[in-house]
């Protein structure tokens, strides 16, 4: 039989044999193979074209795009404060983490000052998203290694998370809770009290996370030493978060250009050495005891105090006083049928979300509408990566990667 | 090193082809001729002074009334110096095309690709220009362009209205 496919390479079984000639051959063939789209550990839709000689990644092709939804191109259609909602419809697993750093961005572009208590209760409740983050990577990056029962541990802690946010502001996923100037409402005594229980509850629970993990020889032999990615690489690459501080690269945007309350709280930012997948995973369970931390310093330093700026021009009336008063309702209406006036010019705001840096850069033309809003999506950034990273790997570590980013698609397609 | 320094620092290196600084609300952006873009991003990551190493994002916006319609936005970020810069070209619509920045920072890659899906610019020398987020077969545009419809184009547009109330 002949075989004309190029890819198909033929053999000698043993080329130094005297007899060589006579020998039988063995032909090896690179075999292509599509994962995804509609893989369960693709974390969303994703197809990976993956290049395999034996069981060997040669070579990986990110497919993306099945969830592009032309977020970029709504927002050039709505007001400023109607893309609030569409923010978190982006990482939909941290849709806090998206309002906020959108919210920072705009007010950076209007110049507004935020009022202290509501950035105490903005760096709070983004701390508590980012432990939800984090769980929810620990959860799934076990389960797709194979460990089960980390993931029921991990979900169980972050439903408690979930119902305090469904307490809060009425949605467990789909928050919408940030506001352009400040926040919606305020914390109530029980969402309160139930905050520092579980401050309480928390860490000896992430030391059981731990247990599971860092004796499990499967565990550890699908991490270390995979998905490897040098310092320089990664800062080439463009990867942020936990990815690239695996990596040693100390770039952390709440210690580079502080922001909200984080100045006013003492944390450290936890470094790798290796920049394997090992290391990545063990700076996320450091940045659950520095989000605990940081959580906790909040609630002691919060004074009260009013939690929207003072701009009737641009932020919203209390919700209480909308109902009650004409010019409140005017104002509401107002904003969100016109808009606000932003000025002419462009800003970037990069946020340290919990995958890396989610910025967003915003074009104003004046009037109520961004002229262009361009998302920094960090899962996008690390996908470029992924062919990089993969080579050489085996055929089951392609799933490991996808893990080692903390993708989320509707991120990374937006 | 301040903004107005690193503005001033561009300037004096590249006459020729530095067009304007602009500060506003703490960021810097220059606009540089096309033809320049490569070697002011070399500059900028090599120079000893300015170190940047790490990219941030690459965009694109579209102006359609001016004579070079589209901008192509880089924004690069230096990890040791802390400091943050936009550095910015315009292309005009009958030849837009620049230079790939994919040699000096890998990152540039899928983040130019992206560019040329959403808005049609070419970038020369880029390894793989391919479409990233929209079909490799899609053929309606550039979706963010100024000039496509948010509804978007094809084959949405030639369904009728079917009137299926009631009589």
């Amino acid at each position: 039989m002949a075989f004309e496919d190029q890819r198909t390479t033929v053999y000698k079984v043993d080329p130094t044999h005297p007899e060589s000639e006579t020998l039988p051959t063995l032909r090896t063939e690179e075999l292509l193979l599509n994962m995804g789209p509609q893989h369960p550990s693709t974390h969303g839709v994703l197809k990976v074209i993956l290049e395999l000689e034996g069981e060997r990644l040669v070579k990986s092709t990110p497919v993306m795009g099945f969830l592009h939804r032309g977020v970029e191109k709504l927002a050039e259609e709505g007001t400023y404060h109607q893309f609030i909602p569409h923010t978190d419809r982006l990482d939909y697993v941290c849709a806090m983490y998206n309002n906020f750093a959108y919210c920072r961005a705009v007010e950076k572009l209007m110049n507004i000052t935020v009022p202290e208590r509501a950035e105490y209760l903005r760096t709070i409740v983004a701390e508590v998203q980012r432990i939800i983050g984090h769980q929810f990577w620990l959860g799934t990056q076990a389960l797709d290694i194979g460990a089960m029962t980390v993931f029921f541990y991990c979900f169980r802690d972050r439903e408690i998370l979930l119902d305090w946010f469904d307490e809060l502001c009425g949605a467990r996923l789909t928050t919408s809770w940030y506001r352009i100037g400040g926040v919606e409402r305020d914390f109530t005594p029980s969402l309160l009290a139930k905050l520092k229980q579980f401050l309480d509850y928390f860490p000896p629970k992430i030391d059981e996370y731990v247990v599971f993990l860092e004796k499990n020889r499967i565990w550890l032999a699908r991490t270390k030493g995979v998905a490897v990615v040098s310092a320089e690489d990664a800062v080439s690459f463009g990867l942020s978060g936990p990815t690239l501080r695996g990596s040693g690269v100390d770039y952390d945007l709440r210690k580079a250009e502080p922001y909200s309350a984080y100045p006013k709280c003492e944390f450290s930012v936890p470094l790798g050495k290796n920049g394997d997948t090992y290391d990545r995973y063990w700076i996320r369970v450091m940045e659950l005891y520095e989000s605990v931390k940081i959580i906790k310093q909040c609630l002691e330093q919060m004074q009260d105090g009013p939690i929207m700026a003072d701009v009737p021009s641009v932020t919203l009336p209390p919700k209480q006083r909308v109902f009650t008063n004409l010019e409140s309702m005017i104002q509401q209406f107002k904003l969100f049928s016109q808009g606000f006036n932003a000025p002419p010019g462009e800003i970037y705001c990069g946020t340290e979300a919990h995958k890396g840096e989610l910025g967003f850069y915003i074009v104003s033309t004046g009037g109520g509408k961004p002229y262009r809003l361009k998302i920094r999506a960090p899962s996008f950034i690390h996908m470029g990566a992924f062919d990089h990273m993969s080579r050489g790997y085996m055929i089951a570590d392609a799933i490991t990667l996808f893990g080692t980013y903390d993708i989320v698609m509707g991120e990374c397609d937006r | 090193m301040s903004l107005q320094q690193l503005a001033n620092r561009i300037q004096e290196n590249f006459a020729d082809g530095f067009l304007q600084a602009v500060e506003w609300r703490g960021d810097l952006a220059v606009t540089v001729r096309r033809d320049k873009l490569h070697e002011v991003a070399q500059f900028l990551r090599d120079d000893p002074a300015m170190d940047f190493d790490y990219i941030v994002h690459v965009s694109s916006v579209d102006w359609p009334d001016d004579e070079e319609r589209f901008e192509v936005v880089y924004e690069f970020y230096s990890i040791k110096k802390r400091h943050r810069i936009r550095l910015k070209t315009r292309v005009p619509e009958s030849e837009c095309v620049v230079d790939s920045l994919t040699d000096l920072w890998k990152g540039a890659d899928f983040m130019e690709r992206e560019v040329y899906d959403m808005m049609g610019i070419r970038f020369r020398h880029h390894p793989d220009l391919r479409r990233i987020l929209m079909p490799d077969d899609y053929t309606e545009g550039y979706p963010l362009r100024k000039d496509f419809p948010l509804r978007g184009r094809g084959w949405r547009d030639t369904f009728e209205f079917l009137d299926e109330t009631a009589r």
